[in-house]
């Protein structure tokens, strides 16, 4: 997984709250077997006019001029700014994927679903809450000025503007850990094998119909 | 000290270890899979030359892309190529790692919330995890169960754990008795009318009441099912006899005397009195209508008796800016009454509502007339092949087929829409399954939430009826 120490980009505005995992990338894309691809569907009933599919050429569709990733002024964001409960929905990763080969690093909202949440932090992507004032100020900013970028320190837990105001959040000091540090969280946990043999060993004895193949 | 709730006694006997940070290590005791959210995890393991860390705990069986017509033909059988190499994937997949799936042609094979439970699979006290939100409907048993993302089912993979942040408690208690035509899909989506799409972000719900109580199993499925559309992750029922009665048996339950050690363990799964929850919420069960929502947000329902509402009168600004959005989206009218909503088509089905108990309920309103000549379609799809046996069985595939409703092969189908089962634009449809997301069911499709006694109410008449008048 890429780390992610600090990072400055462009904002682009996501105005619209319950935004929901079929709305950031439809079923259709679902299909696919691999990681990486989603991008160009990337709010896809959105973005373009007519019904997208899979394994399609989507530089040939046409564009809803009106959203506002087809925008120049937003085109190269990076950090995505959203209203309440970004995310909710289906448990699809494939939404935290497509947000990241898109483009972005980060996204700012007043609250996130939780399994969204959770799985953004797996692909090097950092989802920060912030006061639902403080996301409306930066709408406002956003919106004022183009190619307004905000700057994210992880480590510092900080998110600063262009005038030099600071916002502090909050993350859990593991999920943190691992994007600073680029881990892969499987192997952490492998490091407590013999912990889990253990737990593993009791649970046999207290429990044992949970183990064995049935049907 | 203050006793426990369900989910802290289960927090507490899946917890392997707690970590200084905060951060918990938790035991699943078993993993259901799919080929929409696993391909990329078996991949994943593929590339670091790692081995699943215990077998036996994985279930598998495709269900979201398989078509509901022409099975005869197994994988063969699927037309949309990209669909087809995903279903192989999962064939693939299971047999190099030795995992067991139920396969397209196996009978036993179905949605993956719908065949865990009917085979046993699913045992109260369990940690269950899946690459699928609706994993919330095995609390239904007494389970701490929840959707993961893709990396987290290759973590369930190779380390049999997840890393977990506790939860906080919230109680959702429907006190007094249920009307008649009042099912598990009305009172949660009354639920989540109240408390909001985002209501039980951060909590563990524990639903309870004399209501609850009164409920079979599978109505206790539906409302565990849409926990996470009121954005709790895990969504529990405690145990009670009727779960130990529904849970005997089972190909996978354990029996004899295995059987009455687990039931004594399973008689504790229930919150203590003096528990403290972070939350409570209270409903009255007499006083919960036949619901449908008219939005695009599982929060956005109304009793069928009900207007859709009327932004102007909404203070909160970015509600009303979603109202206005939602309405235009589903072509839909301020303060017109919900039963002057016209359907195009009505689906029968999905993890929330395709059990034997949903059909023999829509079977019950259907029979002895005739599906709308206004509708294009209105079909049935059972939630697994012994669902499908099982209603052919009691003769409800023919009280369908003679109301003009279509009897299909069981799978996700039309709840989203990967297989061919989908709406048309701007079509309006009666829908059983549990989210009304835009495009949810196709492209431009607006998509109604109710439940399946409503949904063949809407059959019969073309729009929604309240179907407390059709029992009289």
């Amino acid at each position: 997984m890429r780390a992610l120490k600090q990072h400055k980009g462009v904002v682009a505005p996501m105005d619209r709250s319950n935004v929901d995992t079929d709305m950031i990338i439809p079923k259709q894309f679902l299909k696919s077997i691999k990681r990486t691809g989603f991008g160009p569907n990337l709010f896809d009933e959105l973005r373009y006019l007519d019904e997208g599919k899979p394994d399609q050429d989507s530089s040939q569709r046409p564009i809803n001029p009106d959203f506002m990733l087809n925008q120049d002024r937003y085109k190269n964001a990076s950090v995505l700014l959203a209203r309440r409960n970004f995310g909710c929905g289906s448990s699809r990763e494939h939404a935290p994927w497509a947000l990241e080969d898109f483009g972005f690093r980060v996204i700012i909202a007043p609250s996130f679903a939780d399994i969204f949440y959770n799985n953004c932090f797996k692909n090097g992507l950092l989802p920060i809450v912030l006061d639902e004032e403080i996301v409306d100020q930066l709408f406002r900013e956003t919106e004022a000025e183009e190619g307004y970028q905000l700057a994210i320190d992880l480590e510092q837990k900080t998110v600063t503007t262009p005038s030099g105001e600071t916002f502090s959040f909050e993350v859990d000091n593991f999920r943190r850990h691992c994007l600073l540090n680029g881990l892969d969280d499987i192997g952490v946990t492998l490091e407590d094998a013999e912990v889990i043999k253990a737990y593993e060993a009791s649970r046999r004895k207290t429990a044992p119909w949970l183990f064995g193949a049935g049907g | 000290m203050a006793g426990k709730t369900l989910y802290d006694k289960l927090w507490d006997d899946h917890l392997v270890k707690q970590r200084d940070d905060g951060s918990a290590l938790i035991y699943i005791d078993r993993h259901l899979l799919h080929e929409v959210t696993s391909p990329q995890a078996f991949e994943g393991l593929r590339l670091a030359g790692r081995k699943p860390w215990r077998l036996d705990a994985n279930l598998a069986t495709p269900d979201h892309n398989v078509p509901t017509t022409e099975r005869a033909r197994g994988v063969e059988g699927i037309v949309d190529p990209v669909s087809r190499i995903q279903v192989e994937t999962l064939d693939k997949n299971c047999d190099e790692f030795g995992i067991l799936e139920f396969k397209i042609m196996d009978q036993r094979q179905g949605i993956v919330h719908v065949i865990g439970p009917e085979q046993g699979a699913t045992l109260p006290g369990m940690s269950i995890v899946c690459g699928d939100s609706h994993t919330s409907t095995h609390g239904a048993f007494g389970c701490l169960a929840h959707g993961i993302g893709t990396s987290e089912v290759e973590h369930v993979l190779a380390t049999q754990c997840l890393v977990q942040q506790k939860m906080k408690n919230m109680l959702v208690k429907v006190n007094g008795k249920l009307g008649p035509g009042v099912t598990g899909k009305d009172v949660v989506l009354a639920i989540i009318g109240r408390i909001g799409t985002a209501g039980g972000t951060g909590y563990a719900i524990e639903f309870g009441g004399d209501a609850i109580g009164d409920l079979s199993m599978e109505a206790r499925m539906t409302i565990c099912n849409m926990s996470i559309e009121a954005g709790a992750r895990v969504g529990m029922v405690a145990v009670d006899q009727t779960t130990i009665d529904y849970v005997k048996d089972r190909p996978f339950a354990p029996k004899g005397e295995m059987r009455d050690r687990a039931i004594e363990y399973w008689k504790t799964l229930h919150s203590d009195d003096d528990a403290v929850f972070d939350k409570v919420v209270e409903l009255d069960g007499s006083e919960i209508m036949p619901q449908v929502s008219w939005g695009t947000s599982p929060e956005m329902v109304a009793g069928v008796g009900g207007n859709v509402p009327d932004p102007e009168s909404e203070e909160d600004p970015i509600k009303r800016e979603g109202i206005v959005r939602a309405l235009k989206y589903m072509g839909l009218k301020p303060n017109m009454p919900i039963t002057d909503i016209k359907l195009d088509r009505v689906f029968i089905g999905s993890c929330t509502n395709s059990r034997i108990e949903d059909l023999r309920e829509a079977a019950a309103v259907v029979k002895g007339h005739k599906v709308s000549p206004t509708l294009k379609q209105a079909m049935v799809v059972p939630g697994s092949g012994l669902v499908k046996a099982q209603a052919e069985q009691e003769g409800l595939d023919k009280i369908f087929l003679e109301a003009g409703l279509e009897w299909r092969d069981p799978g996700c189908s039309m709840c989203l829409a990967m297989n061919a089962d989908k709406l048309g634009q701007g079509e309006h449809c009666a829908s059983t399954s549990n989210r009304n997301f835009e495009g949810r069911q196709g492209f431009g499709g607006r998509t109604h939430l109710v439940s399946p006694a409503m949904a063949a109410a809407a059959a019969i008449n073309g729009h929604f009826v309240d179907v407390r008048e059709m029992m009289n």
